[in-house]
């Protein structure tokens, strides 16, 4: 008995998972047949403060960034939680991208995805057992955790909407994002790019010293 | 909804720190506390860009900030991860309220 237990409630979650699924699909698909498509048809005839398809890009990253988010800090597996960080880091960069930043996008990609997720993917494979869900991805203090979530969400989100930004009416869109970066990089930031060069060396030679093995002789 | 402003961008990056912060308080694991830490770095850079795209004044210094934050994330997470290698190597777990002390 104690061994067909688990069965029938991960059949249940599936079950919930996959309703919960056609439901979510059902939902973005109607959005889209209903406010989307008929945004597109006067969006060519009168042009903006409508819904156009941009916005609804714009909409689906910023949402998978936080739902990924989301994922990292409840997962209960650590794999889970670094796949889910993998989302978030997309996110972030679909967002860069809609900023017209794209070489910082492109830097995301690289950088991040490229370097930093694959480097915390060796540590989870290399360190947490892995298939002990119990042990793998431990978490303390939730309740604290939980009030302080709220709390910052609650004043971050409050400065953010009620507070009376000067923006500029019309934006500025820089011709040569990359060439004007670089520029600055080797103008009036140069002090602070050679530093960060010789803080990269120092963390390769730091990076190999700390993590190899001693030799005992 | 709308056309996205800045506050979209803000209450983004309102997110993923609080998450962060979330993540950093709650995780005895190690490597858990590294995302965390990656999330609310992702979150300073969300806020950076937004706020040079949505600035008066046409400036990139708010691109040029996030390219830094990214470059010391990079080296922050490889110094990380290397110390906990070392640490699992010497105690066979990355639990941080096992690993109280600095040295045998």
């Amino acid at each position: 008995m104690a061994e067909t237990s688990p069965k029938p409630a991960r059949y249940v979650e599936t079950l919930i998972g996959a309703v919960l699924l056609v439901i979510t699909a059902g939902f973005i698909f109607f959005m889209i047949a209903k406010t989307v498509l008929p945004g597109l048809v006067p969006v060519a005839e009168q042009g903006a403060e409508l819904a156009k398809p941009s916005d609804l890009i714009f909409y689906l990253m910023a949402g998978l960034a936080m739902v990924s988010a989301a994922g990292v800090a409840f997962s209960r597996n650590i794999i889970y939680s670094s796949l889910a960080l993998l989302g978030t880091l997309l996110g972030a960069g679909g967002l860069y991208v809609f900023l017209n930043a794209d070489y910082v996008a492109i830097s995301q990609l690289l950088i991040y995805i490229g370097g930093v997720l694959v480097l915390i993917l060796f540590a989870v494979m290399l360190t947490s057992k892995i298939s002990d869900q119990k042990h793998s991805n431990p978490s303390v203090g939730i309740m604290p955790g939980l009030v302080l979530l709220a709390a910052l969400l609650g004043v971050l989100g409050y400065v953010a909407t009620r507070s009376p930004w000067l923006t500029a009416g019309a934006l500025f869109d820089a011709p040569q994002t990359s060439a004007t970066i670089g520029d600055l990089f080797l103008r009036e930031y140069l002090l602070p790019f050679e530093v960060s060069s010789l803080v990269l060396l120092a963390t390769l030679i730091g990076a190999v010293v700390i993590a190899r093995k001693e030799i005992k002789e | 909804m709308g056309p996205p402003g800045l506050p979209h961008y803000l209450i983004v990056g309102a997110v993923l720190f609080a998450l962060g912060t979330y993540t950093v308080i709650t995780r005895t694991n190690a490597v858990g506390i590294l995302m965390g830490v990656e999330l609310i770095l992702n979150a300073a850079n969300v806020n950076f860009v937004a706020f040079q795209r949505f600035n008066p004044m046409p400036l990139l210094t708010g691109q040029v900030f996030a390219l830094f934050v990214i470059v010391l994330a990079a080296a922050e997470a490889a110094i990380a991860l290397a110390i906990v290698l070392a640490i699992y190597m010497n105690m066979k777990s990355i639990d941080v309220s096992q690993a109280a002390s600095l040295k045998d």
